[in-house]
């Protein structure tokens, strides 16, 4: 047992910990959130040191400071596109750490304490999961390898298999702990992980994150629980809890259970559509037509997607929208809930571009607006507006609740070509007569549609 | 037993407090919840260190750096990259001192 002064210490920690999660709730509090987050972790370090003496002082402070080092240098560098795969990576390797800390731990644990045994086991098998499964969200992201659904004809089998042999394996553990046993189920739960995230397609990997997210925190919860730590044992379930309801709202939003995501592709009927291109007439305009239609709406709904910030069109999107707020039409953006890679991913890339976060309208409060909006202009986004989600049963995204762009008076998609979506499915809306698509990359002809609204 | 009963009492208040925090926030926030909440499991640093301190033969000290090194990264990184993100939410007053510096 370590001094009480350190463990009200923790305490303070934790509490900045919640403090940090609350402040999320608002975009007005939440950068001093995190910061106080920030402070409570680093309090927590300082605490361990003082309080538990660790030996090897000097290798523990080299290693800190390379991962201090990889971890700045990492999250400053990336592109705000690139977030959700950096996130699944940061997980991953929290993972992996909770994994090891609890195989080492395996030395102390004693056979007759079989709750401290079966967390021990619980945090290897679990954070080796969270580790290769995150690795996988990575590549699938990074585009590393393919995002489609990867399965193969025994994996269910396999999978099965390994879940068993780690609940076996778990079992000899809590009977006998030996390392070389916990190494074993390090290895199958590493399998599992690469086995769990391989089926899932690319549009449903943020659900995967966010869920390997939830497993780390409780995989770091069990390792407090080992070590006797209530710091590790509240932070890990506050993310554990956060992380498993968050979750489910994502799910929710995207209309499908968690495990139909995570077992859609296995279960057969793949999660992706034929993504074939019909070749039924669409019409077609330029960028004056366009820029037309905008200048002379009195109400303008934008539809931003991914395709707008793989474009990096932010910028480009953010002055269209202000020359036209500035020849008096009323101009929202629309997000969708599930807009971008990873959900919210849409308000962080709009963020970037300085749209100011008071103009963006989501989906549920917005959606009745359609009905009485002259021209919806829908940007490098497919999915969220595609009204099979309402109409077709058999679409891999039927249920999902979608924006409602069908319902305005004109709909203009800027698209690079009529292939299909993330989710791999045709868009009637793009063959409704009231339609008009703008060929080519987002910027360019954000571009063009920008010179072009201001000579009208 | 009772320091176990202590603790799956924390365990489950713990759990309680998290599903509440979270269901206030909006969607905006939805990716810097996830990366936020993702720097704070990097707290298994303390444990990371907890352990290497006491280590006896070489392998398992050798282990515990890693360990060390990967919960730094995850715990670190988290936390800049939530900063990163959150800074660009900024509110209008915020943006129009800016403008006016």
């Amino acid at each position: 047992m370590i001094a009480t002064w350190a463990q009200i210490g923790y305490l303070v920690s934790a509490v900045c910990f919640i403090v940090a999660l609350k402040a999320l709730s608002s975009p007005r509090t939440a950068r001093t959130g995190n910061l106080l987050g920030a402070a409570g972790a680093v309090l927590a370090v300082l605490i361990t040191f003082v309080a538990y003496k660790p030996d090897h002082l000097v290798p523990i402070l080299i290693a800190l400071a390379i991962g201090a080092v990889g971890g700045v240098i990492g999250s400053r560098r990336v592109q705000m596109t690139h977030m959700p795969q950096l996130v699944a990576l940061f997980n991953g390797v929290g993972g992996g750490a909770a994994s090891l800390v609890a195989l080492m731990e395996l030395g102390e644990v004693h056979s007759g304490q079989t709750v401290a045994a079966i967390a021990t086991a619980f945090t290897i098998v679990v954070g080796a999961i969270s580790f290769s499964g995150s690795i996988v969200t990575f590549a699938k992201l990074q585009e590393l390898m393919t995002t489609r659904p990867v399965t193969f004809p025994g994996l269910p089998v396999l999978f099965v298999a390994g879940i068993l042999g780690g609940i076996a394996l778990s079992g000899w553990l809590v009977s006998d702990p030996r390392v070389w046993v916990g190494v074993l189920l390090c290895l199958v739960g590493l399998g599992v992980g690469v086995m769990l995230v391989l089926p899932v397609g690319g549009a449903d990997v943020p659900i995967v994150i966010s869920l390997l997210n939830a497993f780390t925190g409780l995989t770091v919860a069990a390792g407090g629980y080992v070590l006797g730590n209530t710091l590790l044992l509240v932070a890990g379930t506050l993310v554990g809890a956060a992380g498993a309801l968050l979750t489910k709202l994502m799910a929710d939003a995207m209309g499908r259970s968690v495990f139909n995501i995570l077992f859609g592709a296995v279960r057969g009927g793949s999660t992706l559509g034929a993504g074939t291109v019909s070749e039924r007439p669409v019409i077609s305009g330029g960028a004056q037509d366009v820029a037309i239609l905008l200048a002379y709406a009195q109400r303008v709904i934008i539809v931003p997607g991914y395709g707008l910030a793989v474009a990096q069109a932010q910028h480009t999107l953010r002055e269209l929208v202000e020359e036209l707020q500035g020849r008096g039409v009323k101009v929202d953006y629309a997000i969708h809930p599930v807009a971008g890679r990873m959900p919210g991913h849409m308000n962080v890339l709009l963020a970037e571009a300085q749209v100011p976060y008071d103009q963006l309208r989501e989906m549920d409060e917005i959606n009745g607006d359609f009905k009485v909006t002259d021209v919806v202009l829908v940007v490098g986004a497919n999915d969220v507006v595609n009204p099979a989600a309402r109409t077709t049963p058999s679409a891999p995204i039927y249920g999902m609740p979608i924006l409602n762009a069908d319902e305005a008076q004109r709909v203009i998609f800027l698209k690079r070509s009529m292939r299909p979506g993330f989710a791999g499915i045709e868009n009637e809306l793009l063959y409704d007569p009231r339609t008009t698509l703008l060929f080519g990359d987002a910027r360019d002809s954000l571009t063009k549609l920008l010179a072009a609204v201001k000579t009208v | 037993m009772t320091e176990s009963i202590a603790l799956l009492t924390i365990f489950v208040l713990a759990a309680f407090v998290g599903v509440e925090v979270i269901s206030k926030v909006s969607s905006t926030l939805h990716t810097p919840l996830m990366s936020g909440a993702n720097a704070i499991h990097g707290v298994i640093l303390v444990g990371a260190i907890i352990v290497t301190g006491q280590a006896d033969s070489a392998l398992v000290v050798i282990v515990g750096l890693l360990a060390v090194v990967l919960a730094t990264v995850n715990m670190v990184g988290g936390f800049v990259v939530t900063d990163r993100m959150l800074e660009m939410f900024r509110g209008p007053a915020a943006r129009k001192k800016e403008l006016h510096k």
